[in-house]
């Protein structure tokens, strides 16, 4: 056999295990890469968001901020997020800073400018309210993988099924949770959450772009399905892999943020 | 036959799970599948402008005949807030500044509550001068050692509680590093708190044994004189993991009357040093707090004159935690513990004794309603030692992005007249206001 055929016999059987392998992903390794596009592309990010949030009386209150965040290893399980409020002008210079832990509850500091006052906010249920909207605090971090069980329920042409579990049922209000995942993008498209078999509340992914070679989830919309109230979050000027100062995420820049994380 | 029927059977199953996971499936969002979109959105994102600011309309009613104040109105204000800000490359100009009618005074006022530049020649050090407003330390409505001035007019009259701090002329280096991160402020002429003068809030003098109201012309001996009477503060901190410990100095008068002069009368801000540290981080479900300090009266290091304020340890110890969704509750208990005591009581003869101790405990209840539109809230003070007691109920609602009306009240109550809270009783007040922010 000549050199080069075994060279590429070892392609062959390579590409074939490789390629094996991506049709088979295992479940963790589905929710952990839907999970990175969702939450931690790159090594860091910054964008605007405007937040729309409508109640069940269709009555709207709009919310804009400047979100930065950075990673702090590799799976994104321990990052650092600043937040920046520029309207309503009610809280105009209001600042949250979370360092998210993937063991652990998160850490939480809000500024108020008014008073110069720098709070720590109580951390425990990560499952309250973001700002009077239909966001809990964990859809704009994310939700650590490590705290559900998962299971693939179904796999189409389109999506992967995945069925979660919380591990403590004491810390969450929901009993599960479904989510369609993308199989070509792993983009979670569409996440239900039952409790006594009963959807109450989803998350849709509503448009994706793919930004400096990122996919990235742009718009999404989640429902409080009893009430019908909802909020919508955009994403707009996305950018990846900046050169961003540690100090970004520290008390200084809740009292003097940054240009680049004021809009 | 039957097979006709078990085929139809399984036709009609296998189309209803077809149609169930039809209506089921999600569609596809923007973006993915046949068309990709590889651009941003189109809009100008976060608002640009520069001008912002609110203007408010406060009234505010006493609930109880006051012998010393003629008026039953403790607030009739209309306020204009205006804040502006400049930015260059490594430096912001900030400002912030409010007009207003007062009715109660039947004056037209401005009160600059802003007016910094804040220069950061390097990322970890920022530079900040001019007229700001300033806070640090662990407890919450409550101050050991944040020397800072405090606008306790505002606060008990009402005002919203983002006017509890005063501003500061003063310069503020915080330093950023690994080991020890720092803030030094250097306030060239002292600024006592807006402290309570007699005029609308009353209070229990102690040398007449009368309530000092409007028609009392106590006269302030504030130590106002530039680089000669000045204030230093100093706060070291750093984060092990989630806790954060902080050490603190003061060097500076007392903020608020500690002191009298007899001939002729004079109310007297004695200099005072302060020394103390802070701890705070994840305890159980909740943040708890611990706050120490040491209040050096330097004028009366033995504490035997009974014109000055004697030296003083405060201790805090606090807990905050989500009760339940939407729904936060808070426990403080603060401890102001008099050192020369026994020299104290010797040579006291201002009014009856204070006791060596003075407890008090604060709770705080919040709960939001309505997708946060909704806020009632009460803070209330509690002094087990003193047998007196302060309230502050309050009801916000935010009618849209621009509009937010606010009901309160502040009520004081006290077995004595010459303690803390019980002093003011006279003074308990009921509030309203309406807000349009832009």
């Amino acid at each position: 056999m000549s050199k080069v055929t075994t060279a590429w016999l070892i392609i062959i059987t390579f590409g074939t295990i490789v390629m094996a392998q991506e049709n088979s992903l295992t479940v963790e390794q589905i929710v952990r890469q839907a999970n990175q596009v969702m939450y931690s592309q790159g090594e860091n990010s910054r964008a605007n968001a405007k937040m729309t949030i409508t109640n069940r009386r269709g009555r709207t209150r709009l919310r804009e901020f400047v979100v930065l965040r950075q990673d702090k290893d590799e799976q994104g399980d321990e990052q650092n997020f600043f937040v920046y409020f520029s309207s309503p002008s009610e809280v105009l210079g209001t600042a949250l800073l979370t360092w998210k832990h993937g063991q652990r509850a998160d850490d939480r500091w809000l500024y108020l400018p008014a008073l110069d006052v720098v709070r720590r906010i109580a951390a425990t249920n990560e499952r309250s309210s973001f700002v009077g909207s239909n966001f809990f605090y964990e859809d704009i971090t994310g939700r650590s993988i490590e705290a559900d069980s998962h299971q693939l329920s179904e796999t189409t042409d389109l999506y992967y099924i995945v069925n979660s579990r919380p591990k403590q049922t004491s810390s969450v209000e929901f009993d599960s949770y479904q989510t369609w995942i993308h199989r070509e993008s792993l983009v979670p498209v569409k996440l239900e959450f039952s409790k006594s078999n009963k959807v109450y509340r989803t998350v849709e992914t509503l448009a994706v772009a793919m930004l400096e070679g990122y996919q990235t989830v742009t718009q999404i919309r989640i429902t409080d399905v009893k009430s019908g109230g909802y909020t919508v979050i955009e994403y707009l000027a996305v950018t990846y892999d900046l050169d961003l100062d540690d100090g970004i995420f520290s008390e200084q820049s809740l009292r003097n943020p940054p240009a680049i994380g004021k809009g | 036959m039957m097979a006709f029927v078990r085929s139809g059977f399984v036709i009609t199953l296998f189309l209803t799970k077809a149609i169930w996971v039809f209506a089921q499936e999600p569609p596809l969002p923007i973006g993915l599948g046949e068309e990709q979109v590889s651009a941003q959105p189109v809009e100008t994102p976060v608002q640009s402008r520069r001008l912002h600011g609110f203007w408010e309309t406060r009234l505010g009613l006493r609930t109880r005949g006051n012998q010393a104040q003629s008026g039953d109105s403790s607030l009739v204000e209309t306020r204009l807030q205006l804040k502006w800000e400049k930015s260059w490359d490594k430096l912001v100009l900030e400002t912030r500044g409010d007009f207003y009618l007062d009715g109660v005074s039947e004056s037209a006022e401005f009160d600059l509550r802003q007016f910094r530049l804040l220069f950061r020649p390097i990322e970890s050090l920022d530079i900040s001068v001019g007229r700001q407003v300033i806070t640090w330390g662990a407890a919450d409505q409550l101050f050991i050692n944040d020397l800072f001035p405090k606008d306790w007019q505002s606060f008990l009259l009402g005002r919203d509680v983002g006017y509890l701090k005063a501003p500061t002329d003063a310069v503020r280096i915080s330093w950023r590093n690994k080991l020890m991160n720092l803030d030094l402020v250097y306030a060239p002429q002292f600024t006592p708190d807006r402290y309570v003068t007699g005029e609308r809030i009353s209070f229990w003098d102690p040398l007449t044994q009368d309530f000092a109201g409007e028609d009392e012309e106590l006269d302030f001996s504030v130590p106002s004189s530039w680089f000669a009477n000045d204030e230093w503060a100093l706060r070291l901190y750093r984060n092990f993991g989630s806790y954060e410990l902080a050490f603190y100095g003061y060097s500076g008068y007392w903020k608020s009357n500690g002191g009298q002069r007899l001939f002729p009368r004079q109310v007297t801000f004695p200099r005072l040093n302060v020394y103390g540290a802070s701890f705070r981080g994840p305890i159980g479900k909740g943040i708890g707090s611990l706050e120490i300090g040491y209040y050096d009266s330097v004028d009366d290091s033995s504490g035997s004159n009974p014109l000055v304020n004697n030296s003083e340890f405060r201790f805090l110890i606090g807990y905050e935690q989500e009760l339940a969704k939407d729904f936060t509750g808070s426990f403080q208990y603060y401890l102001e513990h008099m050192v020369d005591y026994d020299n104290y009581r010797r040579t006291n003869f201002i009014g009856p004794n204070r006791d060596q101790d003075r407890h008090v405990v604060t709770s705080r209840l919040t709960k939001f309603w309505l997708n946060q539109d909704l806020e009632t809230s009460l803070f209330a003070f509690y002094s087990p030692s003193d047998q007196d007691g302060y309230l502050r109920p309050k009801v916000s609602y935010r009618i849209n992005d621009n509009w937010k009306v606010d009901v309160g009240a502040n009520i004081f109550w006290g077995n004595d007249n010459h303690t803390t809270f019980g002093q003011l009783e006279e003074n308990s007040n009921v509030y309203a206001s309406w807000r349009y922010s832009f």
